[in-house]
């Protein structure tokens, strides 16, 4: 039986690495990748042996057997984009900030509503990698403020996160909230063009209501547990530390070295979480028989 | 030769050396002595620019937007600027900051990184705020790769661009090589934001100016993070002495220290090691020693130390020649 057919919108950083990812997937197929024009992500592709098209979401449309669409476009394409793959009925994963659909962190807030959905957001790279250790330390010690502070390389951020950073900063925070269940929220995005290139790395300050730091330690524990299933290189590079009310936590985020080379966990992480989810749509749709 | 514009970041980048706690009042009496001299631009605010007030770089006490309304408050002439690094502050941020009164903004960002710039940029010159494209420890890269990020910001609207020697680890042969490959490249005009780390940050200054740079930065008493920046007094003192073009008021830039930020300062326990005597020893050209005599003629005689100095410069006294400094004291006694 086949694969479950995937479309990609946007050939850049995130949509090639996608690919990759997509390949390996015993559910999952990716079947077309589309921009607007000729680009040097299309003749990636192409080499890979996808089919792609310059037609953009167009050529999507017409394909009745894509059934889940990652778009990887910006947040004012998305939002273009959003309402028609609704109208032809296709399962949409938002990697752009423009948050059409409800904020999903595969390790916190997936259920089964959420895949009865059309469109669901994958926040951002820094929004998947902090959400669940925010989200981890409210439930044990009721997060009053969270603060996070991620570096990225230079070389992991495309153009799309570069004309967009605030929309980055303010997703990202906006989900520490939502998702997270911190009472406010702040988000620092620095870029380090160091060479070798930086790895992803995530500072968390939480400003907790009970400081119970063993309890604190056991459900980030737990909860890092449950993201290395879908992002095998997550890891803690300092368990939780506290200083009067405000708990640090520090993750670094090693990628697979698919796209782009291993200090990308960035990209990793945004990616392995929608096709987590993408993967989880598949087998409950059809109930693993479609890989059989 | 061009007019310099003086930019004063004491209220902003010295905000580090006081931990953020600068309050309304404060900026209140500092920022209107730097108006009165006539400083061009006055940069205030968190160290880290808007929004900067968090666990990461420290909290401060008063919002950025309160900040800017005392400021707009005593201010009439000079522009008010506060900083935006991309990342941490957002055009939203930037918007609140102008209706609190803010009239310019330094968009920052590291050296290689212009383009997550472009957005406030471009959102800046549409709110009609006087924009300046900040490129963040220049020391970091190379002058090519300089001049292609100083371009982008050029692009995106900026009205200044500036090479930023944030960790103050600049020679000034490296500055005139970075701003003379900007000012050939760009068409706005050129800046320099110096930290007297390596005891450099004057020289810096002239070297920028030198080669073409016409906006520079100082703070008062060099306040500002690690060392501290190139101090405005001292930078107009010798900005007088190269003939060079400006609008600030040396001895009014002084008073701004002495009855504004020290006292400040010291309210806070903090006794920066300024000794603006002892510039007026360089300024004036008399021999060191004259300083403690000078400072004591004036006290008895009730009349301004820089004076003094000034006037026996213009007499070209010499080595050993302290009892001229009583007589010159005792005859501008006189004549007040």
């Amino acid at each position: 039986m086949d694969r479950v057919k995937v479309g990609i919108i946007g050939p850049g950083n995130i949509g090639l690495d996608l690919l990759y990812k997509l390949g390996r997937s015993e559910y999952l197929t990716p079947e077309l990748i589309v921009n607007i024009r000729h680009s040097k992500g299309i003749e990636y592709a192409e080499k890979m042996g996808i089919r792609t098209s310059t037609e953009g979401v167009a050529a999507i449309l017409k394909e009745e057997d894509i059934e889940i669409v990652f778009d990887c476009t910006s947040a004012t394409a998305h939002e273009v984009h959003a309402p028609l793959l609704k109208e032809a009925g296709k399962f949409a994963l938002d990697l752009t900030p423009a948050a059409v659909g409800p904020y999903c962190v595969p390790a916190v807030n997936m259920d089964d509503s959420m895949l009865e959905l059309d469109n669901v957001n994958m926040v951002t790279c820094a929004g998947q990698a902090t959400v669940p250790i925010v989200a981890a330390i409210n439930e044990v010690a009721d997060v009053a403020y969270a603060e996070i502070v991620s570096s990225i390389s230079s070389k992991s951020a495309g153009p799309g996160t570069r004309q967009n950073i605030d929309e980055f900063t303010v997703t990202t925070a906006r989900a520490l909230r939502d998702v997270g269940g911190a009472d406010d929220s702040k988000v620092i995005i620095v870029l380090n063009p160091a060479e070798p290139p930086i790895y992803m790395r995530n500072t968390i300050y939480t400003k907790v209501k009970n400081p119970d730091i063993d309890a604190i330690k056991k459900a980030v524990e737990d909860m890092v547990e449950k993201i290395k299933v879908y992002v095998p290189g997550y890891q803690i590079l300092l368990e939780p530390i506290i200083q009067d009310d405000i708990v640090t936590t520090m993750i670094q985020v090693e990628g697979l070295g698919d796209y782009l080379p291993v200090y990308s966990g960035n990209l990793d992480i945004i990616n392995a979480a929608a096709v987590n989810i993408a993967e989880t749509y598949a087998k409950k749709k059809y109930g693993g028989e479609k890989n059989e | 030769m061009s007019r310099i514009f003086v930019t004063d970041t004491t209220l902003r980048d010295g905000s580090h050396t006081v931990s953020h706690r600068f309050s309304p009042d404060d900026i209140i009496k500092v920022a209107g002595g730097l108006d009165k001299a006539g400083i061009d631009m006055i940069e205030l605010g968190h160290g880290d620019g808007l929004t900067g007030s968090t666990i990461n770089y420290g909290f401060s006490e008063f919002t950025d937007y309160e900040l800017i309304e005392a400021a707009a408050s005593v201010v009439k002439k000079a522009k008010l600027a506060v900083l935006l690094l991309p990342g941490i502050g957002t055009v939203e941020d930037l918007e609140r900051a102008k209706k609190a009164g803010a009239t310019a903004v330094r968009v920052a960002t590291h050296c290689t990184e212009a383009d997550i710039s472009m957005q406030h940029i471009k959102a800046a010159k549409e709110m009609g705020l006087w924009t300046v494209g900040f490129l963040m420890m220049a020391h970091l890269t190379d002058t090519e790769r300089l001049v292609e990020e100083a371009l982008k910001m050029e692009s995106y609207g900026a009205d200044v661009v500036y090479a930023t020697d944030s960790a103050g680890a600049m020679l000034p042969v490296d500055v005139t090589e970075k701003v003379t490959a900007m000012k050939k490249a760009l068409k706005v005009p050129i800046g320099h934001h110096s930290h007297n780390n390596l005891g450099v940050a004057i020289s810096n200054s002239i070297a920028a100016i030198e080669a073409g740079a016409t906006y520079i930065d100082g703070s008062l008493s060099g306040l500002g993070a690690g060392a501290g920046n190139t101090s405005t007094e001292t930078l107009i003192g010798v900005m007088n002495r190269m003939n060079y073009d400006h609008g600030v008021d040396l001895y009014k830039a002084m008073d701004a220290s002495t009855n504004g930020l020290i006292p400040v300062l010291n309210e806070k326990g903090l006794s920066p090691q300024t000794n603006l005597d002892a510039m007026m020893i360089g300024y004036s050209g008399v021999y060191s020693s004259f300083m403690l005599h000078a400072k004591r003629a004036a006290e008895r005689f009730n009349v301004d130390v820089r004076d003094v100095l000034m006037e026996l410069g213009r007499r070209k006294a010499v080595g050993g020649q302290e009892d001229w400094i009583i007589e010159v004291a005792h005859e501008m006694s006189k004549k007040n």
